[in-house]
């Protein structure tokens, strides 16, 4: 029997015989360690990322402290840099990338119509290897030869020069990036076999579509981040020169690699917002998405094209001038998809009737700060320019502004959109928005004076600097301070609004809601739907008419 | 309710976006601090300041429309204000305007940006070239045709300045972290050919003025060119991070005419033939002392520190180690060739032997070693014969 035919008969059979129903959980940390619930599974990625943001969030504010005057005043260079490095690698690896998948595992199943994902216990291990991961992580910093301070990217020959913790980082991004790939798998397989009858694939929400090719993705590039630390590893502790110029190897190759993996990594970071702003908007619009398929057909370019762009990366390693052109165009040419992406989360807005709750705010913020950090990714693109761009706060603008206001107000903007659907719970509207106001100010007191050192010539990673770039890293300091506080607010509201709210959710939850996890109560069912949805055009979240 | 007037609803929103990119943009040029790329003094640095402002216009007028449609639709199409939502969903014509209208942006920006990339990487004839090595955390300069060739680090005011809770203001420091020992010195409207590579880790050689930086890679000797049109210091600063000292590695060019080149040509020629006559001769303890001390804050307290204390684990204690107050033909080697793995330089290439016989006399006497012991210039230059 074809797995299609299977799915089709679990459909068409649900729950017979309900000894096998896990709503009968284990209590206290059993329910926790042994969940196989795509729900409670997803709650743990959640707040792991929630921890991760903050520990994360931490070191950026050493940081920023190091950097509020000139001199040094509190942390050595060396730790410094192990600062840089691990505010860098617990962002990607441990903050955002855990949140979406904790996104996916929330809401995809509930969006096609599951009762789970497809690969429950595959699940439960791949979170649960994240925790031990970003622990030996983490514990570098304790150890004698102290954590990574090479950055995030790891170039040898400087990480080679690490002491024997380095082996821990090695794997530990082996651990961050099993984690990645089977979770991916699982996205890929509730996607692709799961789906209720009736959800074709073009009537898939946009989340659940961006995250199908970031699944792709992750699958595609993981294993090439694997295979580049593990060389680092062999030139380290065995020997090898793979990355070492003095025995036949080639340092640059490494950067190649790197990036190969690193470029599609930041489209992997920011596909599944897009997702997340194509389903508020038109929700807070009270109107369709605008070109539903236009943004499909956008996502998939976009990644493809991630896919060949890597080496603007390193317009400064002395490429050929036919590569450097090929990579400058390939780069430039991102701009068109996403483009039509910001063009078509307009659209959806014009003429609409729109109210402005929280996740709306949000949505709104990461239309116009990413949109921001896409020109300047633009500026970046022009090769001859970039040799002045490159390595300097500018770069550290850019993409913190299509991080930060990209990636997390996604994040954050998804929380309060279903935080009642997850919780049963209201929010309180009211701090969220002083929530959204505060982060939204502070975060371009923050990053935006960045532009102005790194145009005027201050580089990146560096502990102190010249008198004449005081005044604008004392601006951005004072503003990184705000947001990281602010952040406190987030977690209040949370909190409040899990544990203290006295207002209920209804099922639909906002007037605007479409789509099938609005269909489900509030909160949703331990398990969803235990027979599949019934799937027309009134419950799909995007419906786009025929051509004409 | 009064409808409100669309145009008028339009054109403030324009303004009011207009007004946030120029308050974001060009407004804080007035607090006298630089905000914009330098223009520079060459050819490279012109191309690519009106390169970067040609594009930065672009997305400013992109931004402008952008941000501004939306605005106007916040403004206008709100359910408080009784809005009714259209139900459209699609226009394949709109879709492809807004593909079509970028890529023709783009096609206009990538041709200057084909041009500009194309000079950069051509390499006419020099009439100069310089070697550049990056080292942890100095520049060697070499010039080829000349036989001149110093190490460039930072400026030792600066260099005490910048260590953790040194008490100095460096606001009270010339070119705080910007100022180096040994500039290098170029002619101007002299076309220089650059051979950037490194010895140890990658670094990159950066000066804003000039236009460029360009990775300095072990293993790899990277090409780039340059002629400055003004007379002139210049600064900048490692780009590429190279350890825990990226931050205090410099670059400082001084462009002088082409006769004062000359002649500080000449005066380095004769300064490197004292620097060999001053090595032959035989030194007292107490000018091997000063000199050591001199040449220990440059060049070792970085990392052994100015104490001899080190920063263990990476950087061990002079004091009393076993290095420095054991054999002594066990020191030299140490200093002349480096310890493979790690960070310790082989600095046999790097310092006149006269500074090594000195460094080396400093650090066995000083921090308590008490050796004794005294090194001859000479006795280096006989070792490094071999």
């Amino acid at each position: 029997m074809s797995t299609e035919q299977m799915t089709q008969d679990a459909h068409n059979h649900p729950a017979i015989d309900h000894a096998d129903d896990h709503d009968h959980k284990p209590t206290g940390i059993k329910r926790w360690l042994f969940t196989t619930n795509h729900k409670d599974i997803g709650t743990l990625y959640l707040v792991f990322a929630l921890i991760m943001f903050f520990v994360g969030g931490a070191m950026a504010l050493v940081i920023r402290a190091e950097l509020f005057v000139p001199g040094l005043q509190l942390v050595e260079p060396d730790f410094y840099n192990q600062m840089v490095t691990m505010h860098a690698l617990l962002m990607v690896f441990g903050a955002i990338m855990p949140a979406w998948v904790g996104f996916a595992n929330w809401m995809i199943p509930m969006m096609v119509g599951a009762p789970d994902m497809a690969l429950p216990r595959l699940n439960n291990w791949s979170f649960w290897i994240l925790p031990f991961a970003f622990t030996m992580l983490l514990s570098t910093l304790f150890m004698e030869s102290g954590g990574p301070a090479a950055g995030w990217t790891l170039y040898p020959p400087l990480s080679l020069q690490g002491g024997k913790s380095f082996a821990f980082v090695v794997f530990a991004v082996h651990m961050m990036g099993i984690s990645s790939i089977m979770g991916s798998i699982n996205v890929i397989a509730t996607i692709l076999n799961m789906r209720a009858p009736g959800m074709t694939l073009l009537r898939m929400p946009l989340f659940v579509w961006t995250w199908l090719i970031t699944a792709y993705l992750l699958i595609a590039v993981m294993p090439v981040l694997a295979g580049a630390v593990t060389m680092l590893l062999t030139d380290h502790f065995f020997a090898t020169s793979f990355f070492n110029a003095a025995g036949g190897g080639d340092p640059v190759m490494f950067q190649h690699i790197f990036w190969f993996f690193g470029h599609p990594e930041v489209y992997i970071m920011i596909l599944p917002a897009f997702g997340v702003i194509s389903e508020i908007l038109p929700t807070f619009s009270r109107k369709p998405l605008f070109g539903y398929s236009a943004m499909v057909y956008a996502t998939a370019s976009i990644a493809f094209l991630s896919f060949i762009v890597w080496a603007h990366h390193m317009f400064t390693v002395g490429m050929p001038l036919a590569g450097q052109l090929f990579f400058m165009y390939a780069t430039m040419l991102i701009a068109v998809p996403t483009g039509v992406k910001v063009f078509n989360w307009v659209s959806t807005m014009w003429k609409g009737s729109m109210t402005f709750e929280t996740p709306m705010l949000f949505a709104i913020g990461f239309v116009v700060l990413f949109t921001i950090g896409g020109l300047s990714g633009l500026m970046l693109a022009i090769a001859s320019v970039d040799l002045q761009y490159h390595d300097t706060y500018f770069v550290v603008a850019h993409f913190h502004y299509v991080l930060v206001p990209g990636a997390i107000f996604a994040l954050m903007a998804g929380t309060y959109y279903w935080l009642p659907k997850w919780t049963g719970n209201m929010y309180s509207e009211k701090w969220g928005k002083i929530h959204f106001w505060v982060s939204a100010i502070s975060v371009n007191i923050l990053f935006f004076p960045q532009h102005y050192l790194g145009l005027a010539g201050m580089p990146r990673r560096i502990p102190d600097y010249a008198t004449q770039f005081a005044d604008f890293n004392m601006i951005s300091s004072v503003g990184g301070f705000i947001f990281g506080i602010s952040q406190l607010i987030f977690v209040g509201v949370i909190i409040h609004c899990v544990r203290g709210s006295k207002v209920k959710a209804t099922s639909g939850v906002w007037e605007g809601a479409k789509g099938l996890e609005w269909t489900v109560p509030s909160p949703a069912p331990y398990h969803t739907f235990d027979e599949p949805p019934l799937i027309d055009d009134t419950t799909v979240a995007h419906v786009e008419e025929s051509a004409h | 309710m009064k409808k409100p007037n669309i145009v008028i609803v339009t054109l403030s929103v324009v303004a009011a976006v207009t007004a946030a990119f120029w308050l974001l943009l060009v407004a804080p040029a007035f607090t006298g601090n630089e905000i914009n790329m330098p223009r520079g003094v060459t050819e490279h640095s012109i191309m690519n300041y009106d390169l970067h402002m040609i594009v930065l216009w672009i997305c400013v007028v992109i931004g402008i429309l952008v941000f501004s449609a939306m605005f106007v639709s916040i403004v206008l199409h709100r359910k408080s204000k009784g809005h009714e939502a259209a139900q459209f969903t699609h226009s394949t014509k709109a879709e492809i305007v807004w593909t079509v209208i970028p890529v023709l942006i783009l096609i206009t920006m990538a041709v200057p940006a084909t041009r500009a990339l194309i000079n950069i990487e051509d390499s006419p004839e020099t009439e100069l070239s310089i070697k550049i090595t990056g080292f942890q955390w100095r520049w060697k300069y070499d010039y080829q045709e000349h036989d001149i060739s110093f190490i460039s680090s930072l400026k030792a005011d600066s260099n005490a300045a910048r260590m953790l809770g040194s008490g100095v203001n460096p606001e009270s420091v010339d070119h705080y972290l910007l100022d180096v020992d040994n500039r290098l010195v170029v002619p101007t409207n002299t076309k220089i050919k650059f051979l950037i590579t490194a010895d140890d880790v990658n670094h990159a050689w950066w000066v804003p003025d000039l236009g460029w930086k360009r990775d300095a890679i072990p293993g790899f000797i990277n090409e780039s060119w340059t002629e400055v049109f003004e007379p002139g210091v210049y600064r900048g600063q490692c780009a590429e991070l190279c350890g825990k000292d990226h931050g205090f590695m410099p670059v400082v060019v001084e462009a002088l005419p082409p006769a004062e080149f000359d002649a500080w040509v000449a005066q380095q020629q004769n300064q490197t033939l004292a620097t060999v006559e001053e090595a032959k001769r035989l030194w007292t303890l107490d000018e091997l002392m000063d000199k050591g001390e001199a040449v220990y804050a440059t060049q070792c307290a970085s990392c052994h520190q100015a104490d001899g204390e080190g920063l263990e684990p990476a950087f061990p204690a002079l004091a009393g180690s076993q290095i420095a107050t054991g054999p002594l033909e066990q020191h030299i080697d140490v200093v002349l060739n480096g310890i493979d793995g790690t960070a310790m330089q082989a600095w046999g290439a790097m310092l006149t032997e006269t500074d090594i016989a000195a460094a080396l006399t400093y650090t066995r006497n000083a921090f308590g070693n008490d050796t004794g012991d005294m090194v001859q210039p000479r006795t280096i230059a006989r070792i490094k014969k071999g």
